[in-house]
C-alpha cells in the first residue's frame, strides 16, 4: 500500500477514535444525571453475576432459538473482531496479510473460524431480519418500535450482513488473485466458505479483482469503525453496557423494596424515636420523593436504559401488557433513555436541561401505564441483562403518591382505610381476632 | 400472644395471620386449617390477634412510602416487644415484606412462609399423610404467586407438600420463574384494572383450565381470590375448586 493509504487509514481511525471518545463521555454524563446509588457491595459475587448472565448469556437460553441465533452473532462479534488487529497492522505498516508468512497452518485454522463464524452471523442476521419483519413476531411489533427503534434494528442486521459479505468477498478475490500469482497476494490452502464462492470472481480480471479485494478490505474496515460509532447511538450499546449492566444489578431478593431512609428519619420524629442520620449531623435535604424526572432515577436506573436492546422479553411477559393495558415495561425503559438523552443534550448545547418544562413523568410516561404494573416481578425477571423496569415504575409511583397525592381514588380509600383501621379493609381491629370463635366454638363441642 | 406474654411462656413461632386472614371470608377458611394443624402437631404458636396490624405491602407497592413506614414500624415494635425470634404466614406479601423489608427497620426475624413450614412438618414426619379430602390421584396444579416465588425464589415447598398428598400435579405453561400473576399484586387488589382487552385473572384461570385440572393449588390470599373470581367468570366453580395448601392438608387430615 502507498504511503497516503496508509495516511487515510491512520486518519480514519484518528477521527473514529474522536468521535467514540466524545459520544462515550456523552452518555457517561447522561448516566449520572441519575442519582448516586451504592452498588460496589460483594465484588465476588457480582462478578460471578456478570460472568454468568452477561459473559455466559445464561439468561438468554431460556427461549432456544433467539439464544443460539444470538450465540454466532456474539462470538462472531468478539472472535471476527480479534482479525481488526492483522487490519491495522496491514494498513499501518503497508504489508498484506502480516500474520500468514509464520503462523503457518494456524492461519488457515483461525480464518477458517473467522469464515465459519462470518457465515453464522450471515445466516443468523438473515433469520433475525426474516423473524422482525415477515412473521413480524409480536414483540418486535409493538407501539414502542415504530419508527426509529424498528428502523436501528433492521440497519444494524443489514450491516451485519454487508460487513460480513465483505469478509468473505476479500478472502475469495485474494485467492483468486494469488491464483493468478497477482501481486503481493500468497495462496492460502484450504479456505472452505470463501472458496465455495471464488468460482464467482475466477473470470474476472486481475485488475478488477484487486479492485474488489481492495475495495472489500477498506469497506469492511470502515464499516467496523462505522458500525463501532453507530453502535454507541443505537439500542446496540448493549454489546458494551451488558457488562456493567449486570455487574451493577441488584443482587438482593426481587421482592424486596428499597427503604427511602428520607422517610425513615420523618417517620421516627413523628414517632419521637431518635433519628437514623448521626448525631449532630442535619438530615440531608430531600428534592423530592420518588422520581418525576430522569435525575430523580438512580443511575443504575438510567444505566439500564441505555443497556436495554429493546428485545421486547419484558413486555411479552408482562401480564399488564398482555392483557391490553399501555404499559410495556420495555417502553418505560426506552422512555427513561430518550429523556436523558435529550436532558443530557440540551445541557450540552447550554440550554435548560432539566428546566425544559418537560418530565419523564407526564411527557414521556403516563399514569395510567405506572397504575397498571402488578409489581410481580416478571419483566425483571425475563431481562437478559438483569434490567429493572419495576425499580422506575415504583419510583414514579412514589413521587405520585407521596408529592402530587395523585394516585386512585380506590387506593386512597385503601390508605385510609389503614390508617384508620390498620387493614386495607374497612373493617374494625377488633374484629381481628373473631376468625378463631369459630375453632373455640368447634373446640367446646 | 399477650395472654402468653403475660403468663410468661414464649411461642415457638408467631403466626401472622395477615388482614385477608383475619377478614375475607374465604380465606378466613384457611387460617383456620393452619391453625388446626399446628394445634394437631402441638407446635407452641401464638398470634398477635387484635395488636396485628396491616404490614403496610400494599401502601408501600402503591408509593405511599409514609403510610408502609408507619405500619412497620410499629408491628416492628410490637414484635420485638415480645421478643419474636420466628415468624411464619401463610401470605406471601407479609412474608415478603417482614422478611426483606422489615430489617432495614430494625425488625430482624426468621421468617417463612407456610408452604416452606409444611413441608418442614411432612418431611419431619409430623403430618403424616391420612388420604382424607379424596385428593389421591387427583390431577392438581399448583399457581405461583409472583410474591414467593420470583420476589423469594420459593418453588419447590407448596409443590412438595402438593406432591405428599399423592396427586398428579400438573403444571401449567408459564409456572416457576415465569409463572403469570394472579393480577393482584402490587397494590391492584384494592383497584379496578386499567382499561384493557382482558382482566389478568382470566388469563391465568384460563390457563389453569387448560391443565385439566380439577383443582387450582395456592399459596396466597390474593391469588385465591383472583382465581376464585375467574373460575366462577368462567362458571367452572362446580368442577373446578381452587384451594389454599393448607387447606389440602387440613381436609386430608381430617381436620
Amino acid at each position: 500500500m502507498s504511503i497516503l493509504s496508509r495516511l487515510i487509514f491512520l486518519l480514519i481511525f484518528i477521527i473514529a477514535g474522536y468521535i467514540l471518545y466524545r459520544r462515550v463521555s456523552f452518555l457517561r454524563r447522561a448516566i449520572l444525571l441519575g442519582k448516586e446509588s451504592d452498588r460496589t457491595d460483594n465484588p465476588s459475587e457480582r462478578l460471578k453475576v456478570m460472568g454468568l448472565v452477561a459473559f455466559g448469556q445464561k439468561k438468554m437460553f431460556k427461549r432456544i432459538v433467539p439464544a443460539i441465533l444470538h450465540l454466532f452473532l456474539y462470538i462472531g462479534f468478539i472472535i471476527i473482531n480479534l482479525e481488526i488487529l492483522e487490519f491495522v497492522i496491514d494498513g499501518l505498516s503497508g504489508q498484506h496479510r502480516f500474520f500468514a508468512p509464520f503462523t503457518g497452518t494456524w492461519y488457515v485454522v483461525a480464518l477458517n473460524i473467522f469464515e465459519f463464524l462470518a457465515v453464522g452471523t450471515l445466516v443468523a442476521s438473515i433469520i433475525f431480519l426474516i423473524r422482525r419483519n415477515a412473521i413480524a413476531i409480536k414483540r418486535f411489533t409493538a407501539r414502542e418500535l415504530k419508527g426509529w427503534p424498528g428502523l436501528d434494528a433492521n440497519i444494524i442486521l443489514m450491516a451485519e450482513i454487508t460487513l460480513m459479505i465483505a469478509i468473505l468477498v476479500m478472502n475469495a478475490t485474494d485467492q483468486a488473485l494469488a491464483d493468478k500469482g497477482f501481486g503481493y497476494y500468497t495462496q492460502i490452502d484450504g479456505l472452505f466458505f470463501s472458496s465455495l464462492i471464488k468460482p464467482l470472481f475466477i473470470d474476472m480480471g486481475a485488475e478488477t479483482l484487486f479492485i474488489i479485494e481492495r475495495v472489500a478490505w477498506w469497506f469492511h474496515i470502515i464499516g467496523i469503525l462505522a458500525f463501532a460509532v453507530y453502535v454507541t447511538y443505537s439500542k446496540h450499546l448493549h454489546i458494551f453496557l451488558a457488562f456493567p449492566n449486570v455487574y451493577y444489578s441488584n443482587l438482593k431478593p426481587k421482592g424486596q423494596m428499597d427503604n427511602m431512609e428520607a422517610v425513615t428519619n420523618e417517620v421516627n420524629m413523628m414517632l419521637g424515636l431518635p433519628a437514623n442520620t448521626p448525631e449532630g449531623e442535619a438530615p440531608a435535604e430531600i428534592a423530592r420523593f420518588g422520581a418525576k424526572d430522569v435525575n430523580d432515577l438512580s443511575w443504575v436506573n438510567v444505566l439500564n436504559a441505555f443497556s436495554c436492546t429493546e428485545c421486547g422479553r419484558c413486555t411479552d411477559q408482562c401480564p399488564a401488557n398482555m392483557t391490553g393495558k399501555l404499559l410495556s415495561p420495555r417502553k418505560i425503559m426506552m422512555d427513561t433513555r430518550d429523556r436523558a438523552e435529550e436532558v443530557a443534550i440540551s445541557i450540552d448545547k447550554g440550554g435548560p436541561g432539566l428546566e425544559d418544562g418537560k418530565s419523564l413523568l407526564g411527557d414521556y410516561i403516563t399514569k395510567e401505564e405506572i397504575f397498571a404494573c402488578t409489581s410481580c416481578n416478571a419483566c425483571v425477571e425475563a431481562c437478559p441483562v438483569n434490567i429493572d423496569p419495576l425499580a422506575i415504575i415504583i419510583e414514579m409511583r412514589r413521587y405520585i403518591a407521596m408529592e402530587e397525592s395523585g394516585t386512585p381514588q380506590q387506593w386512597n380509600a385503601m390508605f385510609q382505610n389503614i390508617e384508620t383501621s390498620f387493614s386495607p379493609w374497612k373493617f374494625s381491629p377488633s374484629d381481628r381476632f373473631n376468625w378463631a370463635d369459630k375453632l373455640k366454638a368447634e373446640e367446646t363441642k | 400472644m399477650a395472654e402468653m406474654a403475660a403468663s410468661g411462656e414464649s411461642p415457638e413461632i408467631l403466626f401472622w395471620v395477615g388482614c385477608a386472614g383475619s377478614f375475607d371470608d374465604r380465606y378466613k377458611a384457611v387460617t383456620q386449617a393452619f391453625v388446626k394443624i399446628l394445634n394437631k402437631v402441638g407446635v407452641s404458636f401464638a398470634v398477635l390477634g387484635p395488636e396485628e396490624t396491616c404490614t403496610g405491602d400494599p401502601a408501600r407497592r402503591a408509593g405511599n412510602e409514609f403510610l408502609f413506614q408507619m405500619q412497620a414500624v410499629s408491628n416492628i415494635q410490637v414484635l420485638n416487644g415480645y421478643n419474636i425470634k420466628k415468624v411464619v404466614t401463610a401470605c406471601p406479601h407479609c412474608f415478603n415484606t417482614i422478611k426483606n423489608e422489615y430489617p432495614a427497620l430494625g425488625g430482624h426475624y426468621e421468617v417463612i412462609h407456610h408452604s416452606t413450614f409444611l413441608q418442614q412438618l411432612i418431611n419431619e414426619g409430623k403430618v403424616t399423610m391420612q388420604g382424607g379430602g379424596g385428593f389421591k390421584g387427583k390431577k392438581i396444579t399448583f399457581h405461583d404467586s409472583c410474591f414467593l416465588g420470583r420476589a423469594n425464589n420459593v418453588y419447590e415447598a407448596p409443590r412438595e407438600v402438593i406432591k405428599a398428598l399423592d396427586v398428579e400435579l400438573v403444571e401449567m405453561k408459564r409456572c416457576r420463574t415465569k409463572g403469570l400473576c394472579c393480577g393482584a399484586g402490587g397494590a391492584q387488589m384494592y383497584k379496578e384494572p386499567e382499561p384493557g382487552k382482558k382482566d389478568i385473572n382470566i388469563e391465568r384461570t384460563e390457563e389453569a383450565l387448560d391443565t385439566g385440572a380439577s383443582a387450582i393449588a395456592v399459596g396466597c390470599p390474593f391469588c385465591l381470590t383472583m382465581m376464585t373470581d375467574g373460575i366462577k367468570n368462567k362458571n367452572r366453580e362446580n368442577d373446578v375448586q381452587v384451594y389454599d395448601i393448607a387447606e389440602m392438608i387440613a381436609k386430608d387430615q381430617g381436620l
